[in-house]
């Protein structure tokens, strides 16, 4: 594996979502529609706002999430491009690197943005701001990790749209406990042990990353 | 002279589907090979399977000397597909796509340069978006790709498509500069007599199976 190729592939995807506008123009607003409603459905109610803010949170990354992947595995798709990188000595772990890294970058551009305007709408105070963050940049690379892979197992399925949320949401499930309950315990509104749920978001961060690393060349073959 | 391709009675199945029914192919370093026929009559298939994205079901099967059967991922970095997709991001720009492709093949800048130069790309063009070119202009950007990577196989998707006859013409002294530097071109073209002077053989393919096997002056076996 050659980190050299896995940047060169993340700049580009990067650099795509930049000229693109999908993410600022489509996905951002989309986000904050996500936390109104939510504002809307509770009955605004402060205290219930503030009490499943870290559960709104997450739930409202997973739905973002779902469309990042798409995105990005359309980016390949529709011209080709992913059986084009087939036929080059890059690689296959570098490749999944180098999409999760920009997925990641996209999603944690939009964790940012998200997480300020529920501070904002929600009346939220931060106890712990690092557990936020790490805690933030780790269920964010398990995410990334495990869109990637799951992005290109439904690549070139018809029904990728609607197969991509049963097979991903699953999987997603552990990170999206994990890091409500870190949240939680960052905002002060659950008592729970937040570091030993961070723990838990390492080893869901590390076993992603590496089975994606492993586990995609054969994938994209069998996709 | 090496043989880079290989097939006999090469059976392909997309699916169920038996896409190429017992294919026998010869092709040695630095020819050119027309493959024509009907629709439908497995030409891309065959084009893939020399690519090594394809399975062979039955049959044997070597390209640049290694066994599709158990090696067929080794060969990939070789072969140069142009399919009827172009494989390009609409999103970026000429250059930015030709300099990405000749990164992920190790290229490096002046290569790409006189990549996109050779194709006539540079100029206004270069920095444009793919998604704002013409059809022609894409195929051009797509085969700038194909000349940073200089492949030792050429597998050519109705190179032609789209082009003007500029464009044609440059194709046509590409495929045979291709060949002249050593590199084998094996191309599918519904219209084979657009390449002005080829070197090289056409061969028909109907219901999978070659049924002809010709070189330009009209001689050859007949069959496959």
């Amino acid at each position: 594996m050659e980190l050299r190729d896995a940047w060169s592939i993340a700049r580009k995807d990067l650099r795509i979502e930049f000229r693109s506008r999908i993410l600022t123009n489509q996905i951002a607003p989309y986000t904050l529609l996500i936390v109104v409603l939510f504002g809307f459905a509770l009955d605004a109610d402060t205290q219930t706002l503030r009490d499943t803010g870290p559960g709104l949170f997450w739930v409202a990354v997973l739905l973002i999430a779902l469309l990042a992947v798409q995105r990005a595995v359309k980016i390949e798709d529709d011209d080709a491009a992913k059986e084009r990188m087939l036929l080059t000595p890059v690689h296959p772990s570098s490749v999944f690197l180098g999409k999760a890294i920009a997925l990641f970058v996209q999603l944690f551009a939009l964790e940012t943005l998200l997480f300020f305007v529920m501070l904002a709408l929600f009346d939220l105070s931060v106890e712990d701001p690092l557990l936020i963050c790490f805690s933030a940049v780790l269920a964010t690379i398990g995410i990334a990790s495990s869109g990637t892979l799951y992005g290109v197992i439904t690549a070139g399925v018809g029904v990728r749209e609607t197969l991509l949320p049963i097979l991903l949401l699953p999987v997603l499930a552990p990170i999206a406990i994990g890091a409500t309950r870190t949240f939680g315990d960052a905002f002060g509104r659950v008592d729970a042990d937040g570091w030993a749920w961070f723990g838990l978001l390492s080893v869901f961060a590390v076993i992603y990353t590496v089975l994606g690393m492993f586990a995609y060349g054969q994938l994209v073959e069998d996709a | 002279m090496n043989e880079v391709i290989n097939l006999q009675e090469a059976v392909v199945t997309l699916g169920q589907f038996p896409a190429l029914t017992g294919v026998t192919l010869q092709v040695s370093q630095g020819e050119i090979v027309t493959v024509c026929g009907p629709n439908g009559a497995g030409k891309s298939t065959l084009l893939r399977l020399c690519a090594g994205l394809l399975p062979v079901r039955e049959g044997s099967a070597s390209v640049l000397g290694e066994d599709l059967h158990t090696n067929r991922r080794s060969i990939r970095p070789d072969i140069g597909l142009l399919g009827h997709k172009s494989g390009l991001y609409d999103d970026l720009t000429v250059e930015e796509n030709v300099a990405f492709w000749g990164s992920m093949v190790r290229a490096g800048d002046l290569e790409v340069k006189e990549a996109i130069k050779y194709m006539g790309l540079d100029g206004r063009l270069r920095n444009v978006l793919v998604r704002q070119l013409s059809a022609g202009q894409r195929r051009r950007t797509s085969f700038a790709g194909l000349v940073v990577q200089r492949p030792s196989l050429w597998l050519l998707d109705e190179p032609h498509a789209a082009l003007d006859t500029e464009g044609r013409d440059l194709v046509n002294n590409l495929i045979q500069d291709a060949a002249a530097s050593g590199a084998t071109v094996l191309l599918v073209s519904h219209a084979p007599k657009e390449l002005s002077s080829p070197s090289g053989r056409f061969v028909t393919l109907a219901g999978g199976q070659i049924t002809s096997d010709t070189n330009k002056e009209g001689s050859g076996d007949g069959t496959s």
